[in-house]
C-alpha cells in the first residue's frame, strides 16, 4: 500500500486585503434569478406526521410507502444535524418550511401543448429545449418544478426498448415491484440527517429503469427548479441498470433569487448490476445567494451507488457553481468483483458561498478500481472543502484507488481545503492521493492580457483550462453549458 | 511609432530605470545589451503594462499614451512582448489559447473573427516559419515545452498577431545554434517597413542574424551609449568595462 499524502490539508488565505478586481467577478449576478408566476398548490408550512400523511395522501401513494416515510421521520427525529463538514449552517427551523408545492390545476398532460404556458416559459427562460428540437439533440428531459415531475418527454420512444423514464410518483403508481425492491436499498432512511429527512417527506423526483442488455439510446436528463418561496424541494432519484445496460443521465438545477434560504434535500440512489454502467452528471446552479450571504439555496443532498454486479462502472460527474451552501459526497460501494467507481468534480465557491464536497467509495470485493478527479475553485470570500474517505474491506484484495484533487485561489479573502480519509484494511491495496493548491498568478493573467485578452475573457479561459479534465466527462453539449456557467459564475461580462 | 521620454521605474521604492530615452522608427530594428541588472526586462515589462512598478514619465505609441493603457490595450495597439520566462496555461490548448486572442485583437482593430478553416490557414503558416511542429498547436500553452519549445512558441504568437511593435526580451537566452537561426529567420521574415522590433539580449550571437539598425547600451537604468552594429561587435570583443568606467 502506497499513501502519499494521509493528514488533512487545510489552506487558507484571509488576508484581509481586497483583490477589487476578482471580487467584482465574485459578486456578479446571478442569472437564472426570476421569479414565475405559477398558481401554486402549497401544503402550509410545517413538518408533522400528519403532512407526511398528507403529501402520501395527496399522492395516492400505496400503505408501504406511507409506513416506509413515517418510519425515516421517526428515525429523523432521533437524529443531531451533522456539524462534522467545513461549513457554518445556519439553525434551519424545519417548521417554518413548507413540504409541498406544485403547480395548480395538474391534471394528466397528454402533450406538451397542454402544459402551462408560464411553466413552459420558466423552462424557455432556463434555455431547457422542451420541443422538438429534443429528439435532434437526442436527449429526454424529466422537469421537476418545486415538488412535482412536470412533464417527461420522450417516455413513449423509449419505451418501445422497454426502457423507463418518469417521475418517482409515477414509477410508485405504474412500477411499484421496481420501486419497493430498490427504494433505499442504496442510501437507507437511516443513513444521515437529511436522508432520514427526505425520505420522509420527498415529493417527487425521477426513476429510471434500463433492461437487461439495453444501452440507452439518448442521455437522459433532468431539470430542478425551485419556484415557490417558503419551500424546500425533496426529490428522490433512483436509477437501476440491469444486466449489460448503460444510461447517461444529466440533472440540471436553477432556482429564483430570494432573500430567504432555501433547503434542497435530495437523495440519488443508483444501482449498477452485472456489466452494466451508470454515467450520472449534474450541473448545478441553485441561487448562491449575494455577495453578503443573504439568501441562496442549501443544498444538502446525498448521493450513492452501488456496483453491485461484477465489472459493472458507475461514474459521477459533478460541475457545482450554485447554492450558498454545498453538503454532498457522490460515492460508490464497489460491491461486485472488478467493478469500477469514478468521481469528476468542479466545485466552485464565490462571494459568500460555502462548499464541502467529495466522495466515499467504499472498496468490497476483488480487483475494484476508484478513480477520483476533484477540481475546487475558490473566489470572493468562498470557502472550498474537499473531503473524501477511501475504506478499503480486508475481502477487497488488490484494490487500486487514485485520487487527485487540486484547489484554486483568486483573491486572498477564500479558502480551500482538503480533508482526506483513508481505512485500509487489506495489505495490498494501492491507494494514491495527490492534491495541489494554486493562486491564480498575477504573471498569468498579465501573459494573457499582454496577449489582447482581457482579464475577465483571461480567467475564463484559466479556470476552463483548470477544469478541463472534468468538463471532458460531460456530454457535449452539457460540457458547453458548463463552460458557459463557469464562466459567468467568475466574470460577469458574459450573460 | 515609440517615443520614450525621461522614463523612470521603481519597484519597492528602488529605482530601476533612472530617465531613459529612446526613439524608435517604423521599419526599425533596434537592439539593446547590458550587463545584468541594467534595467533590460523592467523596461520591457513597463512598456508591456506589467503591475508592480512605479513609473514616471512619458511614452508615446503611434500617437497614443502608453502609460495609460491597461496591457491588454497596449496589444491591441500592435504591441507585442515575447517573454523570457513564457508561463503555462494548463488545460488550455495553443490553438484554443491563440484563436480568443487574435480574434480579440481583431475584434478591438475593427475586423471581423476569423472563420475556423481560415484560421486554422494562418496558423499553420506561422507555426512552420518558426519551424513548431504542428503537435505542439494542439498542446496545452507552454506545458511541458523544452524552454527552446517555449521560446519558439513565443515568436509563433507573435507572427499570428502581427504585432506593431514587438520587444523580445532575451528570445536567445536558452536556445542552441540551430533553434537560435530558426528564431532569428522567422524574425527576419516578419520585418515590415511599416513594424519595428526591440530585442534585448546578451549576446553578439542574435544579432549576427538580425542586423540592428540600432544598437544601445542600457547601463544603471540609462541608455548610456548608442551606435549602429559595429557597436555590438566592440562589446563583444571589450566587454561593458570599458563604458562603465568612461560613464562614471
Amino acid at each position: 500500500m502506497r499513501v502519499d499524502h494521509t493528514d488533512p490539508v487545510p489552506v487558507v488565505n484571509d488576508k484581509p486585503e481586497e483583490d477589487v478586481l476578482l471580487n467584482k467577478w465574485a459578486e456578479q449576478d446571478y442569472e437564472f434569478g426570476f421569479i414565475s408566476n405559477i398558481e401554486q398548490d402549497i401544503v402550509p408550512k410545517g413538518l408533522s406526521e400528519e403532512v407526511i400523511r398528507w403529501i402520501s395522501a395527496h399522492k395516492e401513494e400505496p400503505s408501504w410507502l406511507l409506513d416506509w416515510r413515517l418510519k425515516a421521520y421517526r428515525h429523523w427525529l432521533t437524529m443531531p444535524s451533522p456539524q462534522w463538514a467545513h461549513l457554518e449552517i445556519p439553525a434551519i427551523d424545519f417548521q417554518n418550511i413548507s413540504y409541498y408545492a406544485a403547480p395548480k390545476a395538474n391534471a394528466k398532460l397528454n402533450s406538451l401543448d397542454e402544459l402551462d404556458p408560464e411553466i413552459k416559459s420558466t423552462y424557455d427562460k432556463l434555455g431547457i429545449p422542451l420541443e422538438e428540437q429534443l429528439i435532434l439533440a437526442g436527449v429526454a428531459v424529466d422537469a421537476v418544478l418545486d415538488s412535482v415531475s412536470v412533464v417527461t418527454t420522450y417516455k413513449e420512444k423509449l419505451a418501445e426498448k422497454g426502457i423507463i423514464f418518469c417521475s418517482f410518483s409515477e414509477a410508485v403508481r405504474e412500477h411499484p415491484e421496481l420501486v419497493r425492491k430498490h427504494l433505499g436499498k442504496v442510501v437507507p432512511y437511516t443513513d444521515n440527517y437529511y436522508a432520514a429527512l427526505n425520505s420522509a417527506v420527498f415529493s417527487d423526483g425521477s426513476f429510471v429503469y434500463i433492461p437487461k442488455g439495453v444501452r440507452c439510446p439518448m442521455e437522459l436528463s433532468t431539470y430542478f427548479r425551485i419556484n415557490a418561496a417558503g419551500t424546500g424541494q425533496f426529490e428522490r432519484t433512483l436509477i437501476v441498470a440491469d444486466d449489460e445496460a448503460y444510461v447517461s443521465y444529466l440533472e440540471g438545477c436553477t432556482a429564483p433569487k430570494r432573500d430567504e434560504n432555501q433547503l434542497h434535500a435530495a437523495v440519488v440512489e443508483l444501482v449498477a448490476l452485472n456489466r452494466s454502467e451508470i454515467r450520472y452528471a449534474t450541473v448545478q446552479n441553485w441561487y448562491p445567494g449575494d455577495a453578503n450571504g443573504i439568501g441562496g439555496i442549501y443544498n444538502f443532498v446525498t448521493k450513492r451507488g452501488i456496483c453491485q454486479g461484477v465489472s459493472s462502472k458507475i461514474s459521477w460527474t459533478q460541475v457545482e457553481t450554485g447554492s450558498a451552501i454545498t453538503w454532498k459526497y457522490p460515492s460508490v460501494v464497489l460491491l461486485g468483483d472488478r467493478s469500477t467507481g469514478e468521481f469528476y468534480s468542479v466545485a466552485l465557491a464565490a462571494r459568500a458561498q460555502q462548499a464541502d464536497t467529495g466522495t466515499k467509495m467504499i472498496h468490497i470485493c476483488k480487483d475494484t478500481t476508484r478513480r477520483i478527479v476533484s477540481k475546487g475553485i475558490s473566489a470572493g470570500r468562498g470557502q472550498n472543502a474537499y473531503r473524501g474517505l477511501v475504506k478499503v474491506r480486508e475481502s477487497a484484495t488488490n484494490a487500486r484507488n487514485y485520487s487527485q484533487c487540486d484547489s484554486l485561489l483568486m483573491g486572498d479573502r477564500c479558502g480551500a481545503h482538503t480533508y482526506p480519509y483513508f481505512e485500509i484494511n487489506c495489505p495490498d491495496a494501492q491507494v494514491e492521493h495527490e492534491a495541489t493548491t494554486s493562486k491564480i498568478e498575477e504573471d498569468l493573467l498579465y501573459y494573457c492580457q499582454q496577449r489582447g485578452l482581457p482579464t475577465e475573457e483571461a480567467i475564463a479561459l484559466i479556470v476552463n483550462g483548470y477544469a478541463k479534465e472534468v468538463l471532458d466527462k460531460l456530454p457535449m453539449e452539457f460540457a458547453v453549458e458548463a463552460r458557459k456557467l463557469l464562466a459567468i459564475s467568475l466574470e460577469g461580462s458574459v450573460g | 511609432m515609440l517615443e520614450i521620454i525621461d522614463l523612470h521605474a521603481s519597484v519597492d521604492d528602488k529605482p530601476i530605470l533612472k530617465g531613459l530615452n529612446l526613439q524608435i522608427r517604423p521599419g526599425e530594428v533596434h537592439a539593446i545589451m547590458g550587463p545584468n541588472g541594467s534595467g533590460k526586462s523592467t523596461l520591457s515589462h513597463v512598456l508591456a503594462g506589467r503591475p508592480g512598478y512605479d513609473v514616471r514619465g512619458s511614452v508615446r505609441f503611434n500617437g497614443q499614451d502608453l502609460l495609460d493603457l491597461a496591457p491588454e490595450e497596449r496589444a491591441w495597439a500592435g504591441l507585442f512582448l515575447a517573454f523570457q520566462y513564457p508561463v503555462e496555461i494548463p488545460g488550455v490548448s495553443n490553438t484554443n489559447f491563440m484563436r480568443s486572442a487574435l480574434n480579440q485583437v481583431r475584434n478591438q482593430r475593427g475586423l471581423s473573427a476569423l472563420e475556423a478553416g481560415d484560421f486554422l490557414k494562418i496558423m499553420r503558416e506561422k507555426a512552420a516559419l518558426v519551424q513548431l511542429d504542428p503537435s505542439f498547436l494542439s498542446r496545452p500553452v507552454n506545458l511541458g515545452f523544452s524552454g527552446g519549445e517555449k521560446k519558439r512558441n513565443e515568436i509563433f504568437q507573435m507572427a499570428m498577431l502581427d504585432p506593431r511593435l514587438a520587444i523580445l526580451d532575451e528570445t536567445d537566452s536558452g536556445l542552441d545554434i540551430d533553434a537560435l537561426r530558426i528564431v532569428a529567420e522567422g524574425v527576419q521574415k516578419l520585418r515590415r517597413e511599416d513594424n519595428s522590433f526591440l530585442v534585448i539580449t546578451h549576446y553578439q550571437r542574435l544579432l549576427d542574424h538580425l542586423k540592428p539598425d540600432i544598437v544601445h547600451v542600457l547601463m544603471d537604468g540609462k541608455i548610456i551609449r548608442t551606435g549602429d552594429h559595429t557597436l555590438a561587435l566592440e562589446l563583444e570583443e571589450k566587454g561593458y568595462d570599458w563604458l562603465k568606467a568612461k560613464f562614471v
